[in-house]
């Protein structure tokens, strides 16, 4: 494993598993991301957890890379110690960015942002935490960040629940218009997936929100 | 208690402390209590229906129990608050989710004592009550709230008007696979605190699927893993403990997911398994970690209750919230994200 040196190392963001710091390596402008021991967890777990999981984000964002999504370059993996040195893209969350803009801009985005996922998709890539705070928008692409949760899988119960976990995100963060928004996002899907993969896709995210504890639509 | 907490400012028939009397019946508890409008809980009893050891609660069972500890409860509920029937303001009742035949129970005591009265029958959502009860005992304002019992296991922060859900179970919950696991294997019910106990011996690590899906969790996998490790002869304490350990970290890690995107800064546990010790242990550390204060639900709370009735009874009710007796149809099925809440800001 090389020795780098990082130089300041700034945080920027403190994640749910993984902090975030700006730094400079070999003079370019990087994101270090560091999956920090848990104390919560008890140390067997956790070092399994965090090794396994450095690895695969790493392996799945070069994946999303060759199916053409856009996502911060890579720079250095450690999995021993738990961390990735990436491109430092300026932008803004989507998850802010949604709130701001306007609906007809919001679909638009959204639309783009269903044929993206349909690449990941048809590429085997699920991103497993499909939130607006794991996208960025940069001079006018969507960036995808954060495939730690994330897994290789063709199957349709995965991409469900892949979708599910967006149409989630968008309806207990962007209330006020979840509906339109995931509605666009299912129409870029299935024009990069087509119809009838799109079809059983959708189907499944329904069955696994009726699966979800006390629907009354069963 | 908590003035701050006061939810009726408004006089209702000329009074400016109302008194109300809840009714829990949504599962295994039957339970009646008086709250009051100036911020206190006058009594909270309850009697929980225990089903034999190694099998989970029959709802007839459970129905039958109701029906039969009911008077009893309600009247030493009014013994203890030191007040009379006719001094009630309004009855609150437990409409869902849950058990049918347990909720009809609970429902039926609460319209007999609505129409008798002649006074306001108002529906709570149980999960809500388990919420309400947690923010007024802890003095929690605008928290992420985990809620872990039996019958739900979610991590929800308010926004206008509703509960939102920011992560569930996608299956079982949490109180399902501490029951299941203890019942599988002998222990007595409910299964918490037993697989608690048990895990407190528990030394070495037995490996366990951990499936953190985004903000959701799926225990029905770690269930039939742990069920299968101890049928294999391993020793039950380094299961439950390996169970306990598994469980509770995926839960804390979408929480602790759900807290970095919600940036809330304060956190509450709610619902039966938040007696845990570990469960509080582990998710104390995540929000110190965020700098959130970390509130629990006082322990006498934690679990089914009148009081979480009786208080969400109250609230529910400045807010302009009643049913009609004739209407007042229970919910078996009621999910808490399509409960309308005019009474939080």
């Amino acid at each position: 494993m090389e020795k780098v040196a990082f130089g300041e190392m700034n945080l920027i963001r403190k994640g749910a598993e993984a902090s975030l710091f700006q730094a400079r390596y070999h003079d370019l402008r990087v994101i270090v991301k560091m999956r920090l021991r848990k104390s919560y967890r008890i140390p067997e777990l956790d070092s399994e957890i965090r090794a396994r999981r450095t690895i695969r984000e790493a392996q799945l964002m070069r994946e999303a890379r060759m199916a053409g999504v856009s996502i911060p370059a890579l720079f250095s993996v450690d999995p021993v110690n738990a961390w990735i040195v990436m491109q430092y893209v300026e932008g803004a969350r989507l998850k802010e960015y949604l709130e701001s803009t306007s609906p007809q801009d919001g679909c638009r985005l959204c639309e783009a942002l269903g044929c993206l996922i349909g690449r990941l998709h048809r590429r085997g890539v699920i991103h497993g935490d499909l939130t607006t705070s794991n996208m960025i928008l940069s001079s006018g692409k969507i960036f995808f960040i954060d495939f730690g949760l994330g897994e290789f899988s063709q199957k349709i119960e995965e991409r469900g629940v892949d979708l599910h976990l967006l149409r989630r995100a968008l309806s207990s963060t962007h209330y006020k218009r979840a509906k339109q928004l995931f509605e666009a996002v299912l129409r870029g899907y299935t024009a990069e997936v087509g119809a009838e993969t799109a079809n059983e896709v959708k189907a499944r995210v329904k069955s696994i929100e009726r699966r979800g504890r006390y629907v009354s639509e069963r | 208690m908590n003035s701050r907490l006061n939810p009726c400012s408004s006089a209702y028939r000329g009074k400016s402390n109302l008194i109300c009397l809840g009714i829990e019946s949504t599962a295994h508890t039957f339970g009646a209590a008086a709250a009051s409008s100036d911020g206190r809980v006058l009594a909270d009893v309850n009697d929980i229906y225990k089903p034999p050891t190694g099998s989970g609660i029959h709802p007839r069972e459970a129905s039958r129990h109701h029906g039969e500890v009911a008077p009893g409860v309600i009247r030493r509920c009014l013994r203890e608050a030191k007040i009379k029937l006719g001094e009630i303001d309004l009855i609150a009742f437990s409409a869902g989710p849950g058990l049918g035949p347990a909720l009809r129970t609970g429902a039926t005591v609460a319209r007999a004592l609505a129409v008798w009265l002649n006074i306001p029958l108002v529906p709570v959502h149980h999960a809500i009550g388990h919420v309400e009860i947690g923010a007024f005992s802890s003095g929690a304002r605008d928290p992420l709230v985990i809620l872990v019992s039996g019958g739900h296991t979610a991590i929800i922060a308010y926004a206008a008007r509703r509960w939102r859900i920011f992560g569930e179970t996608e299956d079982i919950t949490l109180g399902n696979l501490l029951d299941m696991f203890a019942r599988s294997n002998g222990l007595p019910s409910p299964g918490g605190p037993a697989v608690e106990e048990l895990a407190k011996s528990g030394r070495s690590f037995v490996h366990l699927p951990y499936v953190v899906k985004g903000n959701d969790v799926s225990y029905s996998g770690l269930l039939t893993a742990a069920e299968e490790k101890a049928k294999k002869g391993l020793p039950l304490p380094d299961v439950c403990f390996s169970l306990q350990e598994v469980a509770f970290a995926m839960l804390v890690e979408a929480s602790e997911r759900a807290l970095a995107h919600t940036e809330k800064d304060e956190v509450l546990l709610v619902g039966g398994v938040a007696a845990n010790e570990r469960l509080k242990e582990m998710i104390g550390v995540i929000a110190a970690e965020h700098s959130a204060k970390f509130h629990v639900v006082e322990r006498r709370y934690s679990g089914d209750c009148g009081a979480q009735i009786a208080w969400t009874g109250l609230l529910s009710f400045r807010g302009g919230v009643r049913v009609d007796v004739n209407k007042s149809f229970v919910k078996p099925k009621w999910r808490l994200d399509t409960v309308d809440i005019p009474w939080r800001k």
